[in-house]
């Protein structure tokens, strides 16, 4: 049987098919947020005190923001005093190995197709799975550990590497930086953090796995990449949440350094709940991503979204050194009610700093797409170089695509390319593949997956043929 | 006092009395109390700061003064047959203008009043939105004088029309709201061009407004030569309507002035109506260039096209905002945005911002967008064949300018206006149009 086959055979089936929830005990917190809860979870970590007072700062400008309403987006805003801010699965003690792990996280593992032994090892992916925001289990780290990478969650970094934690963490993000990275630092739980040392590359691809599983949980990770000199890795990360008629909160915080001479490559593939194909329940999903590159190193952020009620996303790169690079690929897929504002920020500080820009933005049954981008070329930058390109494909007469890019150059050698095209499946493009016995709708799911091909060749091998499940499924039921 | 105060004032001690749209003014001069000026805090005013310019304590009208048509020719086209329309400090110079209005009513805004009460009355504010920004509420409350273009069904008018707006003889800075009412009915044609022009030095504002209806199948061409002093600003409202099988183009060469700011808004609101702007920009020193667009298309089968060329010498400073709406079922819309820039120097800079909001599925949008400088190639090529480094760059830059310019359909506002290119170049370009 083809891929494609495969695909159209998933697609005649399938409804959202990661919407099951785990029946474990979970450790959670009353709902609201306020100081005594910020104290809460920074007790229930065992956190130092800096990080205590991070938290606290980070609330406190918090309090002084409004949410924003500039993106193009419509939606109930959430009530924050209504979140339940910590759920952590239930464990009493530290785990030394996998079989000591609750058998049925277990089972949830193997539902999401990621088993945490054979398949994987032989796969070559060392995971961390992140469920309601608490990291439970981190494979292959002992492996890791040999080459002096350290790949655990954030709340054992404190512990163990507090030197590198408090030297890095909101120096890319400060917590004041917008609403929601604010509201992130005070109340993060887990989230992932990596550390390549110099010139080590890393000899296998990271990954780390998110699911919010609690009911009336937000979930807000942060995560922390440090490539040191000369270093290599590359992170990918995948979401999924359950069904459920309510809206839950997903506000996370990614942070990367690239020092010198390093490159990080990130690549998500978004499949949060996106709500029902009447628009009820879903995530929202308002995250905020940047990195940090340093001379001569190079960020890669590809993302491929397809879930999520409300995407507010924007993974940036603030190119400060010399001869540094910036890429982003991203397939955006919306249908139904979904909405998603998302595009990315390409800061140019350095002299011969290069950017790429390929957006993909495919919209069906009622749903908006939105690219929004800036390009902005400092006085310093000289000889910058920036190319964007955003297409957009329309499905249906129901739903809207936009696109706002900003460019901003204060620099003469600067050489800026955009261009945007909006357009549908051609007519013509559909009758060539009936005409040769294809099928209209497996039509589609070829000529989507031509369309996306440019991104799509960013990812990792099995996520690229995970993400190409993905927008076949999203796009179910789009055609005609 | 604030100019907005000054401004409420002016018009509560009867600036406008006595004036038609009484009831209408009323409205637009609460909104401007409401809304204020604009600041950057405004999406659409994000890069261009108006509040340096609202410093000044202007004066808001001033007599007529003396200008001789001798000193006029160089703004004006001599060697085509014209109707010419001419404002000396916001009032009509009869001496100056000369008007055939044989085929087509052609007159000032006052003297349409009494010629044309039933057309004026039928367009006058009907292009503009129901909740305009303040800029166009503050015209359109104040605004006492303007120029009033009536081309009847089937007319062809041969001969361009040419508007003027002077100030001179200024005895202190002058603030004015100049406004046109062109209206081209059915299967008619025009050629517009419009130019503001300051003799004297001082700090002129205008707020301009121009509203435009373009009946069935009619066509309208409207050129706006922008090459004013270094004291003068000028921020530029045109609004147009376009019916059914129509063709309008504005097109805008912006050269001189301080401060230009341009609110070009387009509705399509007839099927296959097509709709072109362009635009050269080609500033220096500290000049400032601010091109907002907004195409709406809001039935099926329109096209629109956009074109604008920027150069940006010394300090100037570059604004582009073009927007294209495309409404829910305005399907086969085809609409072409682009928008290109050179930067000369380290302290000019540009900012841009291409937007699409796309409502329907079977639609042909784009938009392309560049910023660049000449390519060191080409200009190696050149001179490597004994052309000067100075020319060889005036050459690239023209060739860069020529695709808006091209299409300019009077030969001798094509010529005027390359010569001026040249100027601005600082060579002699002997190049033929």
């Amino acid at each position: 049987m083809t891929e494609e086959d495969k695909i159209l055979e998933e697609v005649t089936g399938a409804e959202y098919k990661y919407g099951f929830t785990t029946d474990v005990e979970s450790d959670t917190i009353p709902k609201g947020l306020n100081e005594d809860v910020i104290r809460l979870i920074s007790k229930k970590k065992e956190e130092p005190q800096w990080l205590l007072e991070h938290r606290l700062k980070a609330f406190e400008s918090w309090k002084k923001m409004e949410e924003p309403d500039w993106a193009n987006i419509k939606y109930k805003k959430p009530n924050y005093q209504d979140i339940i801010y910590y759920a952590a699965p239930k464990q009493k003690k530290e785990l030394k190995s996998l079989d000591e792990l609750d058998p049925e996280m277990k089972k949830t593992f193997d539902k999401l197709g990621i088993s945490l032994d054979e398949q994987k090892k032989l796969a070559g992916v060392a995971v961390d799975f992140v469920m309601d925001s608490v990291s439970v289990a981190t494979s292959f780290k002992d492996k890791l550990g040999e080459l002096g990478i350290i790949f655990c969650s954030i709340s054992e970094a404190v512990k163990e590497h507090p030197e590198l934690v408090k030297k890095y963490l909101g120096t890319v993000v400060p917590t004041t930086d917008n609403f929601f990275s604010a509201l992130n630092s005070a109340v993060f739980t887990d989230g992932s953090f990596c550390y390549i040392p110099k010139g080590v590359r890393c000899p296998m691809e990271l990954s780390t796995y998110f699911r919010i599983n609690q009911a009336g949980t937000g979930q807000f990770e942060r995560t922390l990449v440090i490539a040191d000199e000369g270093s290599y890795v590359s992170y990918l990360e995948g979401c999924t949440a359950p069904m459920r008629d309510e809206n839950q909160l997903h506000a996370a915080v990614v942070e990367l350094i690239a020092m010198n001479d390093a490159e990080i490559k990130y690549s998500t593939v978004q499949n949060w709940y996106p709500g029902d194909a009447n628009g009820v329940g879903g995530v929202f999903n308002f995250v905020t991503k940047r990195g940090l590159c340093h001379k001569r190193s190079k960020i890669s952020w590809t993302q491929v979204e397809t879930g999520s009620a409300v995407t507010w996303k924007y993974p940036s790169c603030i190119l400060k050194g010399d001869d540094s690079i910036g890429e982003f690929y991203s397939v955006a897929v919306t249908n139904n009610y979904q909405q998603a504002d998302t595009g990315t920020k390409m800061i140019h500080l350095g002299k011969n700093s290069k950017s790429t820009i390929i957006s993909k933005g495919i919209c069906a049954g009622k749903s908006e797409g939105s690219y929004r981008g800036l390009v902005k070329i400092q006085k310093s930058a000289e000889n910058a170089r920036n190319f964007s390109q955003c297409d957009s494909l329309l499905m249906g007469d129901k739903c809207g695509s936009h696109t706002f890019p900003y460019i901003e150059v204060k620099n003469k050698s600067a050489k800026i390319e955009h261009e945007a095209t909006t357009s549908k499946i051609g007519e013509d493009q559909i009758f060539y593949c009936n005409q040769r016995g294809i099928g209209t709708e497996e039509a589609i799911a070829l000529i989507v997956n031509g369309y996306c091909k440019d991104v799509l060749n960013q990812l990792p091998m099995e996520f690229a043929v995970e993400a190409q499940k993905l927008l076949a499924i999203s796009l179910e039921g789009s055609v005609g | 006092m604030k100019l907005k105060d000054k401004l409420i004032q002016a018009y509560k001690d009867g600036a406008t009395r006595g004036l038609s749209f009484e009831a209408e003014r009323e409205k637009y001069i609460q909104q401007l109390e409401e809304m204020g000026f604009p600041t950057i805090k405004d999406e659409e005013w994000k890069y261009t700061n108006l509040l340096p310019i609202l410093k000044n304590d202007y004066q808001l009208s001033e007599s007529l003064s003396e200008v001789t048509a001798q000193s006029l020719e160089e703004y004006i086209l001599t060697d085509t047959d014209t109707h010419l329309v001419v404002f000396v400090n916001g009032q009509y110079s009869e001496e100056l203008s000369s008007v055939d209005d044989e085929h087509a009513c052609i007159c000032s805004l006052a003297e349409a009043e009494v010629k044309k009460p039933e057309i004026l009355k039928k367009y006058w504010g009907s292009c503009l939105p129901e909740n305009p920004d303040s800029l166009v509420a503050l015209n359109s409350a104040l605004s006492n004088n303007g120029t009033f273009i009536y081309v009847p069904k089937n007319k062809v008018i041969e001969n361009p029309i040419q508007i003027v707006y002077i100030t001179n003889d200024v005895s202190a800075d002058l603030f004015l709201q100049t406004r046109n009412l062109i209206v081209v009915e059915e299967n008619a044609q025009a050629q517009i061009t419009e130019r503001h022009q300051n003799f004297d030095g001082k700090e002129v504002f205008t707020n301009a407004l121009t509203e435009i209806n373009a009946a069935a199948n009619s066509i309208v061409d409207f050129y706006k030569i922008q090459n004013d002093k270094r004291s003068c600003t000028l921020i530029d409202n045109t609004w147009v309507n376009q019916e059914k099988t129509s063709n309008c183009t504005v097109d805008t060469f912006s050269f001189g002035g301080k401060f230009i700011r341009n609110n070009l808004s387009f509705l399509l609101n007839g099927e296959y109506a097509e709709s072109n702007m362009r635009g050269i920009t080609l500033i220096g020193q500290n000049q400032l260039v601010d091109h907002h667009t907004l195409v709406d298309h809001a039935v099926p089968n329109c096209q629109s096209n956009e074109l604008y060329k920027g150069i940006f010498d010394d300090n100037a400073k570059g604004v582009f905002n073009g927007k294209v709406m495309v409404r829910p079922d305005s399907q086969k819309t085809n609409a072409f945005q682009s928008n290109n820039n050179l930067l000369l120097t380290d302290s000019a800079s540009i900012d841009t911002k291409p937007q699409l909001e796309i409502y329907a599925d079977d639609v042909a949008c784009s938009h392309g967008c560049t910023i660049g400088q000449l390519d060191d190639e080409a200009l190696f090529y050149l001179r490597s064949r004994g052309i000067p480094f100075k020319e060889a760059q005036a050459m690239l830059m023209y060739a860069f300018a020529n695709d808006v310019l091209s299409n300019v359909k009077i030969p001798e506002l094509k010529e005027k206006l390359n010569r001026i290119i040249a100027e601005k170049l600082g060579v002699e370009l002997n190049i033929e149009v």
